[in-house]
């Protein structure tokens, strides 16, 4: 292994992997406000020169954080097959990018050379990539997960209604959730962020969304996303939830922070298997986004597109419904502006897809970064061409509870149109039923008007 | 066709362009655009909880019932799928007033009016204090000097101002505020220290402040991050006997200080009483008891 190189009339001597990984990253605030990134363009390609030449067994064989300090390398790590792991793990970083890009590489052999590499392999690979090469390899890989209904087939693409309030006024919740219903927003879930995080929230939000999905006969999940303990006391006590959600993040020492571990995890999926309302078998929704572990320092110094990429492998272990990226959402310290924000999305993408995650994505932003409407637009057109599984959908991208903009149910409908794209099977069929859209996906005349659940 | 044919024809189209323009409509040409005096009326001022903007709804009388309980954009109605003309200006001058509160320089104007000590953290300008959170929390030695020379030492209460994440807030706010809180010290027979303004200031910024002016509360009052409906809200942090370090849970937070919120003459007699049971209890955060 190298960690050393000539370029543009300067040699550039990196310390270990874990400062190729940083100096190797396109711009963020993050890596940034750490310290660790590159001191100009040369440095950076430098990085990204003395990266391609090492093999994936030098970063499976290195983590950034030590398997025995931390649960996150341990399950990355725990999580590969060692069998694909050891035919892989002489393959350079460089020739892994033209393995996953070749046009003869087919999807199935991308998802057996997934169970090979761990999320900071996907991330180190992502680091050698160009946008079109993000969005393209994101393209060639599909992945289909069932909870009540499935979402992911090709040729679907679905949405999670987050219709927030801010006082958990279950009449406002409903009214946005039976409008963003009309435009073909839900068929990944009815998700609820509540205010306050407690059993009695949660419950209320929950009966009220249940007793509408029953009333319709709504084919779709239910969940409400306060803290994992409290949906697991809720589940307990008969709330109607179709999975558990949380957040988690790419060190032991973060999710110790959110309250989050493996084993709190598998507990977690046992109640929902026991108490939820869906049959499965996927049960778990998580929660992303780069950048998360700096703003809590618990960043171990390690660069925010790896800690994404170690947050991915531990994901999959779980085998979830779903997973929620939000890089944007905490602010310009981890994420400056639109250029950042858009790269890190195809980079959060691609990655969860390359380690078989069903990825969903919100290119979002809040109020006090440079990042506007537009940028958000255009990363979400650049997703829908790489193939997100679903997005949110917000009343106008404009959520009052969270203080952020995300994609809007005009947004959501306009994806469809443009990549001509129907709902998940069952949703589209309840759709059609109910006179708001057609076959191929067209959302009629009656669609945009809650007031015909009212 | 050949060359020459060629020529001709495009000879002849251009001729026929430069007529057609010159026959342009003779009456535009003379009067010109006509305009009155009127003024467009502020988008914000339209109240779009207020109504809904779907043709046929099918119970509208219910659905104004209930959207009427929220900020959200419900029932604003759609042009194919996109936003309606409307819609989307205001959601565009929304977020224009809370950018704008972000990203515009402090009104220092009022730092010389409200006879405030001028200093400035380690951020050299506005975007790097957007992206670096540590910088905003500390200050240069010649800033800390400078604080040091100039400042009342060991008074009751250090007041500091900043435009934190809203210049809009700190220019709507900070007159009244100030007046009506050193107004309020007075009555609760507080001595009050040098008044500071801090340039490009995050909160823990006071704590730094506090080890140099030993003053026994400190008061920041700094920009809150602007939503989409309110972007000129301060809020009022507050510290008992601070530190560099101390934990979040030993301050005390008024917020939502602006108009539409708790306006800035009531929110200044507020914090002083507030300052009163810290002094008296010397406790601040959870340890005080505020009732």
């Amino acid at each position: 292994m190298k960690l050393k190189t000539t370029l543009n009339g300067h040699v550039y001597q990196f310390k270990d992997i874990k400062d190729v990984l940083a100096k190797a990253n396109e711009p963020k605030a993050a890596d940034r406000l750490q310290g660790i990134a590159a001191e100009d363009e040369s440095e950076r390609v430098a990085a990204k020169v003395v990266l391609s030449e090492m093999t994936i067994g030098d970063i499976v064989e290195n983590p950034t954080v030590p398997y025995e300090k931390d649960e996150v390398t341990r399950v990355n790590i725990d999580g590969m097959n060692k069998k694909t792991y050891s035919q892989m793990k002489n393959t350079t970083l460089g020739e892994f990018r033209e393995q996953i890009l070749r046009y003869e590489t087919t999807e199935d052999d991308l998802k057996r050379m997934s169970r090979g590499i761990n999320g900071e392999v996907a991330a180190a690979v992502a680091k050698l990539m160009g946008a079109m090469d993000l969005v393209y390899a994101g393209s060639k890989m599909h992945v289909t997960t069932r909870c009540n209904t499935e979402i992911g087939q090709p040729g679907t693409l679905s949405y999670r209604l987050q219709a927030n309030s801010t006082t958990d006024n279950p009449e406002t919740i409903l009214l946005g959730v039976m409008e963003g219903i009309t435009y073909g927003a839900g068929d990944a879930c009815l998700g609820i962020n509540p205010v306050e995080d407690n059993y009695e929230s949660t419950n209320r939000i929950a009966q009220k969304l249940y007793e509408f999905m029953m009333k319709n006969e709504i084919p779709t999940q239910l969940t409400v996303l306060s803290h994992i303990t409290t949906q697991m006391d809720a589940l307990k006590r008969g709330t109607p939830l179709s999975m558990v959600f949380q957040s988690i993040a790419g060190t032991q020492k973060a999710n110790d922070n959110f309250g989050v571990s493996k084993s709190l995890l598998h507990e977690a999926y046992q109640i929902a298997f026991e108490h939820g309302i869906s049959s499965g078998p996927n049960l778990l929704y998580f929660e992303t986004g780069q950048g998360s572990e700096v703003t809590i320092n618990c960043d171990e110094g390690v660069d925010e597109l790896t800690l994404e990429g170690r947050k991915y492998g531990f994901a999959r272990y779980f085998r979830p419904f779903m997973l929620n990226n939000v890089s944007g959402f905490i602010g310009p310290e981890t994420i400056y502006d639109g250029k950042e924000m858009l790269r890190a999305n195809l980079e959060d993408h691609f990655m969860g897809k390359l380690l078989g995650l069903p990825m969903g994505m919100a290119p979002c932003f809040t109020n006090h970064t440079p990042i506007n409407i537009d940028d958000q637009q255009m990363a979400t057109m650049l997703l829908a061409l790489s193939g997100a599984n679903y997005y949110m959908g917000v009343p106008m991208g404009d959520d009052v509870m969270l203080a952020y903009q995300d994609t809007s149910f005009h947004d959501d409908a306009v994806l469809r149109d443009l990549t001509h794209r129907t709902p998940a099977p069952e949703f589209h069929k309840w759709m059609m039923k109910k006179g708001l859209m057609d076959e191929t996906g067209k959302l009629t005349p009656l669609a945009g008007d809650a007031s015909i659940f009212l | 066709m050949n060359e020459e044919q060629i020529r001709q024809l495009v000879a002849e189209v251009i001729k026929s362009i430069h007529e057609q323009s010159e026959a342009a409509p003779e009456e535009m040409k003379k009067s010109g655009p006509v305009i009155d005096d009127g003024m467009i009326p502020d988008v914000r001022e339209d109240d779009y909880r207020s109504y809904i903007d779907i043709p046929d709804a099918a119970n509208p009388e219910e659905f104004l019932r209930i959207k009427k309980q929220t900020d959200a954009r419900i029932g604003l109605g759609r042009c194919g799928n996109r936003y309606t003309t409307k819609a989307y200006l205001r959601l565009l001058a929304d977020h224009a007033g809370a950018l704008d509160a972000v990203m515009s320089e402090a009104p220092e104007h009022l730092v010389e009016e409200n006879h405030l000590l001028p200093v400035q953290t380690l951020c050299r300008d506005k975007n790097e204090y957007m992206s670096r959170p540590d910088l905003g929390r500390q200050f240069s030695d010649e800033m800390k000097q400078k604080m040091k020379d100039a400042c009342i030492k060991d008074a009751d209460v250090q007041i500091i101002l900043s435009e934190g994440l809203s210049s809009t807030a700190m220019e709507r706010n900070t007159n009244d505020l100030l007046a009506s809180l050193q107004q309020g010290l007075k009555l609760e027979e507080l001595s009050v220290g040098t008044p500071i303004y801090v340039k490009y200031s995050r909160v823990p910024a006071m704590d730094v402040i506090t080890e140099i002016t030993h003053a026994k509360v400190t008061i920041m009052l700094i920009g809150e991050r602007p939503g989409m409906s309110t972007y000129a809200s301060l809020s009022a942090y507050m510290t008992y006997n601070g530190y560099v370090g101390i934990p979040e849970a030993a301050r005390n937070v008024v917020s939502n200080i602006h108009a539409g919120g708790i306006n800035p003459i009531e929110a200044g007699a507020h914090i002083a009483s507030v300052a009163r049971k810290m002094m008296e209890q010397k406790a601040s955060g959870t340890d005080l008891q505020l009732f």
